[in-house]
């Protein structure tokens, strides 16, 4: 029968994609307690001990965190093939993931080998998790559109990234030598470049003329993007690799091609919205617009700082560094995410609270879960701890402490907002369970 | 010739349309105006759940033989899609933008899911099982008030 295994409604339950949102602003308090604690040392040097405790803080826990719950949520409804045992598979990645995180930080921060051991390999046992659950899901669904295509580059980036990431914990935790020198600069192209970037894009060709009410993305950069980015990619490491991570010129030309695509993608992402059909204003539109400055920001200064490496008249190369990481991970993931978890978050809490109310009855809407008032808010915070975290990549000195404030303070206001959503959620629930007969709402 | 999918894709874009042009008058408070645009919403999607209830979903089971699967989900959408639209009619005769606009956002994530599930999926199916009635079956979605 032709739509054998069709379910369009499969999602999975609330707590599924919500354990991993709700843990998400946590790893960024952490990351912002590290700051802090190491000071503007942390800054100094990119590949420090503690930088690179912070930027895995970012990276999995709050940004691979809340990108696992999200596809654990939409892939099965946007594509009508359910992933498989899904609280089981939650449970093992959401503990792998975060556990992992918390060890495998503590271990480069307090100088522990045998944390950073046992962070790795519980980070490798919840991405192996995640990564075969989605592969099944993938395999089964009823038709190979678009979005499925997408999420094959999005699932293969990430277990490349997985792989080199194991390269390099198998050099710091037990002292086994890299295959290739390469893999210092591939773990984190495959994280930031595949993965994050494949998967916001892909999301992004959906989502923004969806949610936003724009015209569609240009059908060839909707259709190929995603292919030719992940074809880069391949070349440049094949080309980092012969070479011993020595950067060669067709290395370089495929890094200044793969920032030119992704500044494409913030441009064509930023005019579609601005002739948007629906005019209201939005914290997620917002979110996004920052997110897409921040791409192409980041974009910018990473061809310019491949293409010529000794063009930094007033900043170190470092610094550059530093500040293009900010801005890639803070600023346009760290964006995209915050305005999707408030799409995302309070419509699960209505969709299930309906689901639970009788015929005719109505929970409340989203906007009375979460107020736009709250929302614009934690914006603003976020939007001044990038700021602020953008000034310290540059005067490490003068804005290490302020920055480190800013960013605890916008993941307590970001955890406070997801907070309200499960409390209103869970009022909803109760009152649902305590009405006999049916009333206007509930 | 338009294919059944496409026909329908077309007018999800219209029904997104009218649905904007209801909400921008709310947000300008012009309330006349928000009640003429709200009604052309309201038969838009009538129309639609109309076309899909009575016409092209009874077709699709009767030829797959399966009336619980898919389509069973999509209906049972629209009847939350409905109550939605119940609400904003209510939030719209008191005059109450913080209410319609808090009810509109939660519908345009309601429909846009909807939609993408029956663009992605549904409609290829359809246009595949349907598609030698393609002429038919567009004469009688037009027909549809």
């Amino acid at each position: 029968m032709i739509q054998a295994g069709l379910q369009l409604e499969q999602g999975p339950p609330i707590s599924v994609p919500f354990r991993f949102f709700l843990a998400a602003p946590v790893f960024l308090l952490l990351a912002a307690a590290a700051l802090l604690w190491e000071g503007p040392a942390a800054f100094a040097v990119r590949l420090s001990p503690a930088a690179v405790a912070i930027a895995h803080l970012v990276a999995l826990g709050f940004m691979a965190m809340v990108m696992i719950g999200a596809m654990m949520q939409m892939l099965p409804v946007l594509q009508g093939s359910p992933v498989p045992r899904p609280r089981a598979t939650a449970a093992v990645t959401h503990a792998g993931v975060g556990l992992g995180t918390l060890a495998f930080a503590a271990g480069f921060l307090f100088g522990e080998p045998w944390l950073l051991r046992a962070g790795a390999l519980a980070l490798a046992a919840g991405f192996l998790a995640f990564v075969v659950a989605v592969l099944v899901c993938l395999a089964r669904a009823p038709r190979q559109n678009r979005t499925v295509g997408s999420m094959w580059l999005v699932l293969a980036s990430l277990l490349v990234a997985v792989v080199f990431g194991l390269m390099l914990a198998s050099l710091f935790g037990w002292g086994i030598a890299l295959p290739n020198q390469a893999a210092h600069s591939l773990h984190p192209g495959w994280s930031l470049l595949g993965w994050t970037g494949l998967l916001v894009t892909g999301m992004g060709f959906e989502l923004v003329p969806m949610l936003q009410m724009t015209a569609q993305y240009p059908k060839p950069m909707a259709r190929y993007m995603g292919a030719l980015l992940l074809a880069l990619l391949a070349l440049w490491s094949a080309a980092l690799w012969i070479d011993e991570g020595r950067w060669g010129e067709v290395a370089v030309g495929c890094a200044v091609a793969t920032a030119a695509a992704y500044a494409l993608f913030a441009v064509v992402t930023v005019v579609l919205q601005q002739r948007r059909r629906r005019r209201l204003a939005d914290v997620t539109l917002d979110f996004w617009r920052v997110g897409m400055l921040s791409l192409f920001g980041a974009s910018l200064a990473w061809g310019i700082r491949v293409a010529w490496p000794g063009a930094w008249a007033g900043a170190s190369p470092e610094s550059m560094d530093i500040l293009i990481g900010v801005l890639a991970m803070f600023g346009f993931a760290g964006s995209v995410i915050s305005g999707m978890l408030y799409k995302i978050m309070p419509f699960l809490a209505w969709f299930h609270l309906q689901s639970m109310c009788g015929p005719g009855v109505l929970a409340p809407n989203m906007k009375k879960i979460l107020p736009d008032a709250r929302q614009r808010l934690q914006f603003r915070s976020q939007v001044l701890a990038l700021a602020l975290l953008c000034a310290a990549a540059l005067w490490p000195g003068l804005f290490v402490y302020p920055a480190a404030l800013a960013l605890a303070a916008t993941a307590v206001l970001l955890e406070m907002n997801l907070l309200a959503v499960v409390r209103a959620y869970r009022d909803g629930r109760a009152r649902a369970a305590s009405q006999s007969a049916p009333r206007d709402s509930c | 010739m338009t294919g059944i999918g496409e026909y329908m894709i077309n007018h999800h874009k219209e029904c997104d349309e009218v649905f904007a042009r209801a909400e921008e008058a709310v947000g300008e408070a012009d309330w006349a105006r928000a009640q003429a645009r709200f009604d052309a919403f309201t038969r838009q999607m009538d129309r639609h759940f109309d076309m899909e209830g009575n016409v092209l979903f009874p077709e699709f089971e009767n030829k797959t033989g399966h009336a619980g699967g898919p389509t069973q989900v999509m209906r049972m959408e629209h009847d939350q899609m409905r109550v939605v639209m119940h609400e904003m009619r209510a939030a719209l005769e008191a005059k109450d933008a913080e209410q319609y606009l808090g009810l509109s956002e939660t519908f345009l994530v309601l429909m846009q899911q909807h939609n993408f599930k029956e663009e992605g999926i549904l409609y290829n199916m359809i246009d595949q099982v349907l598609g030698d009635q393609g002429e038919k079956l567009l004469a009688q979605l037009d027909s549809v008030a």
